[in-house]
């Protein structure tokens, strides 16, 4: 059964009693709210995902929770209502407007599995694939990894993971979850120009970040989201407002040394962290590319796809 | 009480485990995480990880790879310590973690703690602190001139101290208790019961006993008890270890007496026994037992419900109660009724204050 079964009611009271476990392979969450646009943002973004049973192995407890006390109420009165992130029971990061609680299930979900999923290789990257294939995107943020991601999902690439590239050191390929896309700001407008179809939730204004929206896995990146698969292209993007579209070579060196930075638990695995490393590098073609126009990136990646 | 299911599959892990639903999965890698036993629950399940269920299974083989990257990480730290401190004619003492892991004792299999701890004699401290920030170490720049003087003056060591490329964490001690606390230590006693680090010349561990009693000391005294079952379980496995040596039972009662300790000693043996079954020889338990407080019983209900995980499934009625008593007890033990008084409200009146900044525009 999927989420979608559920309709937006059943699901607000599932998040507010006994959670909701959804499946999101390779992990299973649950997932505790008593915002009621959670539920709206995922039945939007996580509808094709399975529902799991509430007495199985969950690997995240995640929940956000408006906050409480008296300092609480007072936000609340002034129409500044704040919620908080917490795992399992136990609080972390800061209260944030309540507005932004759907984002905060997304970054906790990020910090959990970079904090605890150290049985892979977690990279701070996106990962695509294509006849089998994998690209990854790593990049600092500010680089327009996401938005080349959502224009490249759109395009007949099939989105693993726009944050976190997940490498099974066992056999050297690549996981994601297929969650949904971060888009902000201008990227927003420029998505629904570029892909009318794209499914898109409801812009958060105001928050650290900007105006935040998340784009959801197009396709059938959730019925395939456990078919993993091997780098073929590391390529590193960088935007550049008027620069024509231009593919470098980039220094097999660099590019492991661009990962072991982007990496969260490169030190905790070791010298086997620096061995995948240096075999996911050695498999692939990496690539520095610079761009400005989404369709041309789109055109340079299609004939990077065609030609090896 | 029930005993949690974490405490069971820690005591009997062969047996326990393959007896596990998913459900009982869940809630004991819950326990784990939160009691910060995971890393102990996978070495302690690793003989037989191969036969579990794979989901629980990568959590725990997750927890062994941090285990393993924290041996490494503080072997490298300790001889960065020798390098700086040894040359200046000193030979520090690893406390705890540290020592339990650089002594390769079964108290350090899977255990994870944040710092190293380190102790040197009062008169050396300046030496000591001016030696490890020539290496790189650095006082948190945020630390507030009331803070840094509380440590200077009341505790038993300076301000945390971090390393500036590995962003390591030292605690630098001169003493075991506050020095205003109500238990006066014999330090100087402390600084003769030490043994050579094999491997790490002129780093130094306290020599079992003293070890112990430290563990115990460190245990009974603390207010936050978010690691309480994680020590409980230290305590467990020094005296097992330890104890198969006739020699240290014998000493235990009469070094306490020496050093001051006898009331944190009684309290480690009576909860190490109650909570984990640890054997004990009933001569010390008697012995030990003579410095029991009146009002042990309150401790007992108050101790029984604060050391076990800090998570909702391990909690009833009476465990939000249980830990502030024990908090408070902690800070009643720190320093004298006057000074901590004084302490509150200082740092009452410090939070009604803006900050710097704000003062400043």
């Amino acid at each position: 059964m999927t989420l979608a079964a559920l309709d937006e009611r059943a699901l607000r009271s599932r998040l507010r009693g006994p959670g909701l476990t959804l499946h999101l392979p390779p992990f299973v969450v649950r997932l505790h709210s008593d915002v009621p646009r959670v539920a709206t943002d995922l039945l939007r973004l996580y509808g094709d995902c399975d529902l799991g049973r509430d007495d199985e192995f969950v690997d995240f407890h995640l929940a956000v929770n408006y906050d409480r006390g008296l300092h609480a109420l007072w936000r609340r009165l002034a129409g500044r209502r704040q919620a908080r992130f917490s795992t399992d029971g136990l609080a972390a990061f800061t209260t944030l407007p309540a507005t932004q609680a759907f984002h905060m299930i997304e970054w906790g979900l990020n910090w959990a599995v970079t904090a605890h999923a150290h049985h892979y290789v977690v990279y701070h990257a996106a990962v695509l694939e294509r006849g089998g294939r994998a690209l990854v995107l790593p990049a600092p943020p500010g680089s327009g990894k996401s938005t080349l991601t959502a224009a490249l999902a759109q395009r007949g690439w099939r989105l693993l993971s726009d944050e976190l590239a997940l490498l099974d050191p066992r056999d050297g390929r690549l996981y994601g979850l297929a969650r949904p896309v971060n888009l902000k700001n201008q990227a927003i407008a420029l998505m629904r120009a570029f892909a009318p179809g794209a499914v898109l939730t409801e812009p958060v204004p105001d928050t650290l970040k900007g105006t935040l929206s998340l784009m959801k896995a197009p396709g059938d990146a959730i019925a395939r989201v456990r078919e993993g698969a091997r780098a073929a292209w590391i390529v590193v993007p960088s935007f550049e407002a008027g620069a024509e579209a231009s593919l470098e070579p980039l220094p097999k060196a660099q590019a492991h040394l661009l990962l072991a930075e982007q990496a969260f638990n490169y030190d905790i695995h070791g010298v086997d962290g620096f061995e995948a490393t240096a075999d996911l590098v050695d498999g692939a073609d990496c690539r520095a590319f610079t761009y400005s126009r989404l369709d041309d990136a789109v055109r340079v990646f299609d004939t990077l796809a065609a030609a090896s | 009480m029930k005993r949690p299911l974490l405490v069971d599959v820690l005591l009997a892990p062969a047996e326990s485990a393959r007896r596990l639903s998913p459900a009982d999965w869940d809630l004991l890698i819950r326990q784990a995480r939160r009691a910060n036993l995971i890393a102990r629950l996978a070495t302690a399940l690793e003989p037989q990880l191969d036969a579990l269920p794979a989901a629980p299974v990568r959590h725990l083989r997750a927890a062994l790879l941090i285990a393993r990257r924290q041996r490494i990480a503080t072997r490298w730290e300790a001889e960065c310590i020798r390098r700086a401190l040894v040359p200046l004619g000193m030979q520090p003492i690893l406390l705890k973690g540290a020592a339990y892991l650089l002594c390769d004792l079964p108290a350090a299999q899977g255990r994870l703690f944040g710092d190293v701890d380190l102790l040197v004699p009062r008169a050396r401290i300046g030496a000591a602190e001016a030696g490890l920030i020539a290496a790189g170490w650095a006082f948190d720049a945020e630390i507030s001139d009331y803070d840094s003087r509380y440590y200077r003056e009341w505790m038993h060591e300076i301000p945390p101290l971090y390393h500036r490329q590995r962003d390591t964490a030292l605690d630098l001690h001169h003493t075991i208790l506050p020095p205003t606390a109500r238990v006066q230590v014999n330090t100087a006693a402390l600084f003769e019961d030490t043994r050579e680090l094999p491997g790490l010349p002129g780093l130094r561990v306290l020599a079992p006993v003293t070890m112990f009693l430290h563990s115990a000391a460190h245990l009974f005294h603390e207010g936050e008890l978010d690691n309480g079952l994680r020590d409980v379980f230290d305590l467990d496995a020094l005296l097992r270890d330890f104890g198969r040596d006739p020699a240290f039972w014998a000493a235990l009662v009469p070094r306490a007496r020496a050093l001051g300790l006898t009331r944190p000693l009684f309290h480690a043996l009576r909860y190490t026994t109650r909570l984990l079954g640890t054997p004990v020889p009933a001569d010390v338990m008697r012995e030990a037992a003579a410095d029991s407080p009146r009002w042990q019983s309150l401790l007992d209900a108050c101790y029984e419900r604060a050391l076990l995980p800090v998570h909702p499934s391990c909690d009833g009625p009476l465990t939000a109660p249980a830990r502030l008593a024990l908090y408070v007890r902690s800070h009643w033990l720190r320093m004298p009724t006057g000074l901590l008084a004084r302490h509150l409200a200082r740092k009452a009146w410090l939070r009604l204050q803006p900050p710097a900044e704000a003062q400043a525009a």
